[in-house]
């Protein structure tokens, strides 16, 4: 048999010289190094963003102590500054995008998921995603020049006369009507949110089994009703999960708030008044903020952003990894 | 048939379905109508002085160039040191550490950069480099779009290198290839197309972004290719320009948001066709 011979010589550690193996484990060692390495700073990014607000906040923090969060007064001239009118300002608006944007989400995943002729899915979805792309500016100029004056001559009389005689809704939708204001800023979220929320839910509902829903169908559903009694709890996590990603984006939106909310360190009992947020307070004035004091409690704000915006984040992406968990 | 349930379902149903299909076309109306404004409004400043002068000072005609010039810099500039890191990072997730604590660590943290406000991370930047600089300068801007980048980029190559089936690597381990080989070779040729796709997308999202640029690239009026001077870019001209009361300052902030709205569509159209093709054969 000489083939037996044959095949000893050519085996493969015999045939690589050493010096090539070893060049080999040296090039393995070091990609291998690299990529760890990379990791490592992706990790470490985010603790130096920690790092650096937490310190930049310190002389805030020192002169204002925990006042800073319940504090009204905002006045660079004496070096006062509180941060309850942002704070205010930024749970208002994403509370309005939500109420307006989770309802329109799920009717358009619903649309996709039960209603639209397959040949109109691919394009759906697409302007969907393509209104995701929208970079945010963009949405901060179309929204200060078409959304604003729309509203303010068309929707906002209309609300002001609807609410005037309901006690309680008449303080919150109390005229005049600016345009620019907390109102006008949370329709410009709804829509910016609209497309994170619809994508996840989309998805989510896609991985419902067929089985249930035909025999919920089977057993004489309407499609609402196999919606709400079996894509809904089904799928519940997933959707919570895209909710609380929407309300992230929302939270921390910056350019396209600046633009339409009007900048006023007040908190106005009226949510058609100007108010401000968090991000659209630093987009503003950082820059020509004058002074520590001024700087330290800009970077404070950004960060209560932080704190706030990670909780809510952090919450949906365990949310999302359960559903995802279910889907396998 | 008048059966009140039946009839009180049926109705139910109908109107609901009827909110379904109101929300989706009102979905498409909005995208509708924000291009169709862009359109409209940014069409009627295009020029050629567009492209060869510098943005004007007040009651001046001037253009866009130094905004397009600065743009394409910081934005090349961002995508060049994000995207190696964040390449190598997705490889480590994907490749040598599939179930470590590590990868577990990074996916969660990366997913969190990926959707925090982008105001923060130019505040970080300021901190760490326009301070310790004492101005604004290019290279700030450019590190900020990078930190921008990277989570992008971590996510696509991580998910695409997970969708190249391993017996491809084991194929090719077989055949003696070394580890470095086998995922330079095999698994980041497989998923080239739709690790590009995570590039373009992440070109695409730092191209519009303002916010991490106000402080830290700041605006320059006059031409500049300095890297250590403050820098113009196109969303800080229409953040600057579109409240201002001169109408060819507003006018330029519409075009300058019609080209970058252009820019990125058409980013996010290529990333699309690149990965389609995958997503059918799957």
């Amino acid at each position: 048999m000489n083939s037996n011979a044959q095949v000893a010589t050519y085996s493969p550690a015999a045939a690589i010289p050493p010096a090539a193996l070893r060049r080999h484990n040296l090039w393995d060692a070091v990609f291998r190094g690299a990529t760890r390495a990379a990791s490592v700073l992706v990790l470490l990014l985010l603790g130096a963003v920690i790092a650096a607000l937490i310190h930049g906040s310190v002389p805030s923090f020192k002169a204002f102590g925990f006042g800073f969060l319940t504090s009204e007064t905002w006045n660079p001239v004496t070096e006062k500054f509180g941060a309850l009118p942002a704070i205010y300002g930024t749970v208002v608006t994403s509370v309005l995008a939500m109420l307006i944007g989770i309802p329109v989400s799920l009717g358009i995943a619903i649309f996709i998921t039960e209603l639209c002729p397959r040949w109109l899915k691919r394009p759906i979805s697409t302007a969907i995603e393509l209104l995701a792309g929208v970079p945010s500016i963009i949405y901060g100029i179309w929204g200060l020049f078409v959304l604003a004056p729309f509203l303010q001559k068309h929707v906002q009389p209309l609300v002001i006369s609807l609410f005037a005689g309901v006690p309680g809704l008449s303080s919150l939708f109390a005229g005049p009507p600016y345009g620019i204001g907390t109102f006008t800023a949370g329709i410009i979220l709804s829509v910016m949110v609209l497309p994170y929320i619809t994508s996840v839910t989309r998805d989510v509902f896609e991985t419902v089994p067929a089985v249930l829903k035909e025999s919920a169908y089977g057993l004489g559903c309407t499609t609402w009703e196999v919606v709400r009694h079996v894509m809904l709890p089904y799928t519940r996590v997933g959707v919570i999960g895209g909710v609380m990603l929407g309300l992230g984006r929302a939270l921390g939106e910056t350019m396209a708030v600046t633009f339409v909310i009007g900048n006023a360190h007040k908190i106005a009992s009226s949510i058609l008044a100007p108010g401000t947020t968090i991000s659209a307070t630093i987009a503003n004035e950082f820059a020509e903020a004058e002074g520590d004091l001024y700087t330290s409690a800009l970077i404070e704000l950004g960060l209560i952003l932080f704190v706030i915006t990670f909780l809510v984040l952090a919450a949906a992406r365990l949310l999302l990894l359960r559903a995802e968990m279910k889907g396998r | 048939m008048a059966n009140p349930i039946y009839t009180r379902r049926r109705v139910t149903n109908q109107v609901i379905m009827a909110l379904a299909w109101a929300a989706a076309i009102s979905g498409i109306i909005i995208l509708a109508l924000i291009l169709s404004t862009l359109f409209v409004k940014g069409f009627a400043g295009l020029s050629l002085t567009l492209f060869t002068q510098s943005t004007p000072a007040a009651g001046e005609n001037g253009g866009l160039l130094n905004a397009i010039v600065g743009s394409v810099i910081m934005t090349v500039l961002g995508t060049l040191i994000g995207t190696p890191i964040g390449i190598l990072a997705g490889t480590y997730m994907a490749e040598f550490g599939r179930a470590t604590k590590l990868t577990f660590a990074v996916r969660f943290i990366n997913d969190i950069l990926l959707s925090a406000p982008s105001i923060l991370i130019g505040l970080f930047v300021y901190d760490v480099m326009v301070t310790r600089m004492h101005h604004a300068s290019a290279w700030a801007g450019s590190v900020a779009l990078a930190m921008l980048v990277v989570p992008v980029v971590v996510r696509t190559t991580e998910n695409m290198l997970l969708l190249v089936p391993d017996s491809l690597r084991e194929a090719s381990s077989a055949l003696g290839s070394p580890r470095w080989i086998v995922i330079m070779k095999v698994a980041y040729r497989a998923a080239r197309a739709g690790m590009l796709t995570g590039v373009l997308l992440a070109v695409a999202r730092i191209t519009g972004e303002t916010a991490p640029l106000l402080f830290t690239a700041s605006g320059n009026q006059f031409m500049s290719t300095d890297m250590n001077a403050p820098m113009a870019s196109l969303p800080v001209v229409i953040f600057n320009f579109a409240n201002s009361a001169y109408a060819d300052w507003r006018q330029l902030a519409w075009t300058a948001a019609l080209l970058i709205t252009l820019t990125v569509l058409t980013l996010n159209i290529g990333a699309r066709t690149l990965s389609t093709p995958r997503s059918k054969e799957s």
